[in-house]
């Protein structure tokens, strides 16, 4: 732990009323200003590593608002993620679930799929209206209920299983793009990044999505599992050295915020070469709103944005997707209420932590509601999940949808989506 | 702490409000000041005025000392508490009560957080002036218990303006109402004043009552660049003394430009002394009139580059970014001791100079910025606290300054309060009687000195 990171901090408070947990809680412990302190009270001496500190610790969402909000630079929800991982290692590392899944399913994709294939299997015979109605998950543990809570209709078949490797650009090829398919949105939201895809071919990109990459690691980090991280990186870093490309694009906010890191990771030179390459959709888009703007057909539809922490906060994109919506003929466009505060889904926090998690939901949906929009756009795959079953329980109503889907409905229909 | 008490207290606020495990309190015993830290012995987060009567009334009885503090912003070491002390912390009590648009009032708890009453009131029209830089988490009651001031200080004044009524919760649990909606009060001693800037040394407050007025129509909010430092200064006392008051006239120096800059991207410039940060507001006719009028002074002061903000969203941008100036400052080094020496505003430059001179001779780094119209300037040092030598230094070159301010008429704090930090040049500042006098009131308030203890006298 770099002690000058912590003494940086100088209790100024100006993070406070940016932190959802503290402005759920008032309590300085579940504060940006109150976690640094507790990890600086450790790394001196002054306080031991208790169950208790640690889990003051776990309640905060690394939702890193508080880093955009610190005007000295301090980054507390980082450093409570470094802090726990440290101590995790510290600890004799992973446990065998966490060795299970961390090590022997995330790294490989087509083991990641083919765990899924029985939830596929649950939804798609009907299996899943039956257990919800019968009740019978009231009788396994609460974070299994929440999970399949969470879980939407999958895709009949992941998208990196269906795509094939190099989609052409449509018109003259104006560069080639290398396309991070993020597990999740593989996964669940196929859908968004089949539109990603295709919003770039139109603008003229070859979009080369290599088979054998792998997760970006950001579980790993979450799980406190360093080398697994590393691991990761040096195999991304090497698969995506070996295609010619401008932009490495992801559309998964997660992924881009840790695919933007490798190159700190201490990975070398190639790792730092790789993280400059790597940039969200919505920036790649923004560079052509122009042309884009060309291309769009109306939509007259009422239409809100949520930032995602990942996306905002960690890597300081707000102008662009907001540009690009706007660029849709007729949209209506109404800026959220806080629209960067976190929804709560962070990671597996909402699993983990499902009693802070909701009421940071509620009040997420609460500026939804009052916003009047017909459609929520976001960009990131934890969003879309936590969002999603928040609208359906309580804003049946209000459509939710990534930033690519409904621009590629404005690029492509009449009008597909009907006018509220 | 007695277990005994713990539990009395525990059942007042409820368990979940009384904190007592020692992670808790560890992060309980500091606020913004810098070098100063205690540990309480438990931390109460009540929901209303009656449990505070009952916290204060307990803790009486057992002769365990009470320190209220709001969001923990002060910078004068007003909000740490006694080491073995009861931290009583306000947040809870966060209720907008009413906004009496008849009689232009609007009463609230303690701990609503500034900025939240300025939304609610601007949304109707009005207007409550006093916006500290912390006015995102700082709350009321630390506001009126610092007298603390802000960007719009010189035409609109301070918190101390404002106060009209304040229900407070005595030394013994009692409750003293002073003041209330009327605008004239005359009956008995004048004790609003008294109450306010007391840093919770005299009672608690539960509930305030503070002045509204209209909200301005319109403003302009403009720029202006420094090539030399001095001009800036000089530009300051022209403009007053031109009769013009803007509602702020803010000065930042090269040092601070950066470190703002380097956070908030507003396109400050990097290459001059100072700049003016200047808005004047009201009548969009008597503003266009005063813009004008502030242009020229400025660049008869030999200003570089005069800017005006295009719209409200760089006015906007603008004063936020001024806001993060004393946090912006700490990018640099790692402890920022900020002081808070008022003058009165003629000697706006003759102090500038005092700062530059006391910083080279003791060889140290200091950023200036502040409130030039109200002649508060906080000359921050920028230090680092393993490095016990240029503490000593930065002490020292305050030393200096403060001698000078007092010489010139001035004060040591403007509006951050005496607290802990600045207690020892309290009596160099009012001298042997001014003590003795407000001892006094102490004793008259507070016999048993249980309220926030060891601060101000
Ligand atoms: C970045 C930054 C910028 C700042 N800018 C300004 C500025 O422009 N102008 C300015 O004047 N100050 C400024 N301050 C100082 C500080 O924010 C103010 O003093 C503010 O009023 C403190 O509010 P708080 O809620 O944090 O109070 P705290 O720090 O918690 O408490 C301050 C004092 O008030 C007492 N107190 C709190 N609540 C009550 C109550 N209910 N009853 C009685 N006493 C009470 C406490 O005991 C303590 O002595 C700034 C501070 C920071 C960190
Ligand atoms: S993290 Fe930054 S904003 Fe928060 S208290 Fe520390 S210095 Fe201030
Ligand atoms: S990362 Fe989010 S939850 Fe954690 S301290 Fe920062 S603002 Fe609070």
């Amino acid at each position: 732990m770099d002690e000058v990171k912590l003494i940086n901090c100088m209790r100024c408070g100006m993070c406070l009323p940016h932190c959802p947990t503290y402005r759920e809680t008032f309590l300085e412990t579940a504060s940006p200003r109150g976690r640094v302190a507790l990890i600086r009270k450790v790394t001196e001496g002054e306080l031991d590593q208790s169950e208790r500190l640690l889990e003051y610790l776990a309640l905060c969402l690394d939702c890193q608002a508080c880093a955009s909000a610190c005007p000295c630079g301090v980054n507390a929800g980082e450093l409570v993620a470094e802090f726990s991982c440290e101590g995790k290692a510290g600890q004799g590392g992973l446990n065998f679930m966490e060795d299970l899944i961390l090590r022997k399913l995330v790294p490989h994709p087509d083991r990641l799929e083919t765990s899924m294939a029985p939830l596929r299997l649950y939804q798609r015979t009907g299996l899943q209206k039956l257990v919800r109605h019968l009740g019978i998950l009231k009788m396994f543990p609460k974070p299994l209920a929440r999970m399949e809570g969470l879980l939407p209709a999958l895709p009949a078949r992941p998208l990196r299983q269906e795509i094939s490797e190099v989609t052409e650009a449509i018109g003259p090829e104006r560069g080639s793009i290398g396309f991070f398919l993020g597990c999740v949105m593989s996964l669940i939201f196929s859908d968004a990044s089949r539109a990603t895809i295709q919003l770039l071919s139109a603008l003229g990109y070859k979009v080369i999505t290599p088979k054998n990459q792998v997760c970006c690691g950001a579980p790993n980090m979450l799980g406190g599992d360093l080398a697994g991280l590393q691991e990761a990186a040096r195999t991304n870093v090497e698969i995506f050295a070996g295609y010619e490309v401008d932009f490495i694009v992801t559309d998964c906010g997660g992924c881009g915020a840790e695919l933007k890191k490798y190159g700190h990771h201490g990975a070398g030179e190639a790792a730092a070469e790789f993280s400059a390459r790597v940039r969200d959709i919505s920036e790649v888009l923004a560079l052509h709103a122009d042309e884009l703007a060309l291309l769009l057909q109306p939509l007259a539809l009422k239409v809100t944005y949520h930032d995602p922490c990942h996306i905002a906060h960690c890597q300081g994109i707000r102008r662009e997707p907001r540009q690009l919506l706007k660029l849709i003929p007729e949209l209506s466009y109404q800026e959220l209420e806080a629209a960067d505060a976190c929804c709560g889904s962070a990671g597996t926090y909402n699993i983990a932590r499902p009693e802070m998690s909701d009421r940071i939901l509620q009040r997420k949906l609460d500026t939804i509601a009052s916003s009047g929009a017909a459609v929520l756009v976001t960009s990131n795959p934890g969003c879309l999940l936590q969002l999603k079953k928040g609208l359906a329980e309580q804003l049946p109503n209000v459509r939710i949808l990534h930033l690519t889907e409904l621009l590629l409905q404005s690029l492509r229909a009449p009008v597909a989506l009907k006018p509220s | 702490m007695d277990s005994s008490l713990l539990k009395e207290l525990q059942k007042i606020v409820g368990t979940e409000y009384a904190l007592s495990d020692r992670e808790s309190l560890a992060v309980y015993g500091y606020d913004s000041t810098p070098e100063l830290e205690s540990c309480p012995a438990a931390v109460l987060l009540p929901a209303h005025g009656e449990e505070v009567a009952t916290i204060v009334s307990r803790c009486a009885a057992a002769g365990v000392s009470v320190t209220v503090r709001g969001s923990g912003t002060n910078l004068s070491g007003g909000s740490i508490s006694h080491d073995g002390g009861v931290v009583v912390q306000t947040s809870r009590m966060n209720r907008i009560i009413e906004i009496d648009e008849e009689n232009l009032t609007a009463t609230v708890e303690p701990g609503v957080i500034t900025s939240a009453l300025h939304r609610q009131v601007e949304a109707r029209g009005l207007f409550y002036p006093p916006d500290p830089g912390s006015m995102h988490i700082s709350t009321m009651g630390g506001n009126v218990a610092e007298n603390s001031g802000g960007l719009r200080g010189l035409k609109y004044g301070v918190t101390a303006d404002y106060v009209m009524g304040l229900e407070t919760i005595l030394a013994n649990g009692d409750l003293l109402r002073t003041g209330g909606k009327v605008v004239k009060d005359v009956a008995g001693y004048n004790l609003n004043p008294l109450l306010v800037s007391s840093e919770g040394t005299l009672g608690i407050f539960t509930g305030i009552t503070v002045k509204l007025i209209p909200k301005p129509q319109a403003k302009i909010t403009m720029l202006a660049h420094f090539p030399a430092m001095s001009d800036a200064a000089l530009a300051v006392s022209a403009i007053i003394a031109a009769k013009v008051i803007p509602a702020t006239l803010e000065f930042l120096d090269k040092v601070t430009i950066k470190c703002v800059e380097d956070y908030a991207h507003v396109g400050l410039p990097l290459d001059v002394d100072a700049v003016l940060l200047i808005e004047v507001d009201g009548h969009p006719v008597v503003i266009a009139e005063e813009a004008a009028a502030v242009t020229e002074i400025c660049k008869k002061h030999r200003c570089s580059f005069f800017q005006t903000a295009k719209d409200d969203g760089e006015a906007l941008k603008l004063a936020t970014a001024r806001r993060t100036a004393l946090s912006a400052l700490a990018r640099l080094r790692p402890t920022t001791i900020l002081e808070d020496a008022t003058v009165p505003r003629s000697c706006i430059a003759a102090m500038l100079q005092v700062i530059q001179e006391a910083a080279k001779k003791y060889d140290v780094t200091i950023g200036t910025f502040g409130h030039a119209g109200d002649g508060n300037l906080h000359p921050t040092c920028l230090t680092d606290e393993r490095d016990p030598d240029e503490i000593k230094r930065a002490h020292q070159a305050f030393e200096v300054i403060f001698d000078a301010a007092i010489a010139m008429g001035g004060t040591i704090t403007g509006e951050h309060g005496v607290g802990l930090a600045k207690k020892k040049y309290l009596p160099r500042l009012v001298g042997e009687s001014g003590v003795r006098v407000m001892r006094g009131i102490k004793q008259a308030f507070d016999p048993q000195g249980i309220l926030n203890p060891g601060k101000v006298i």
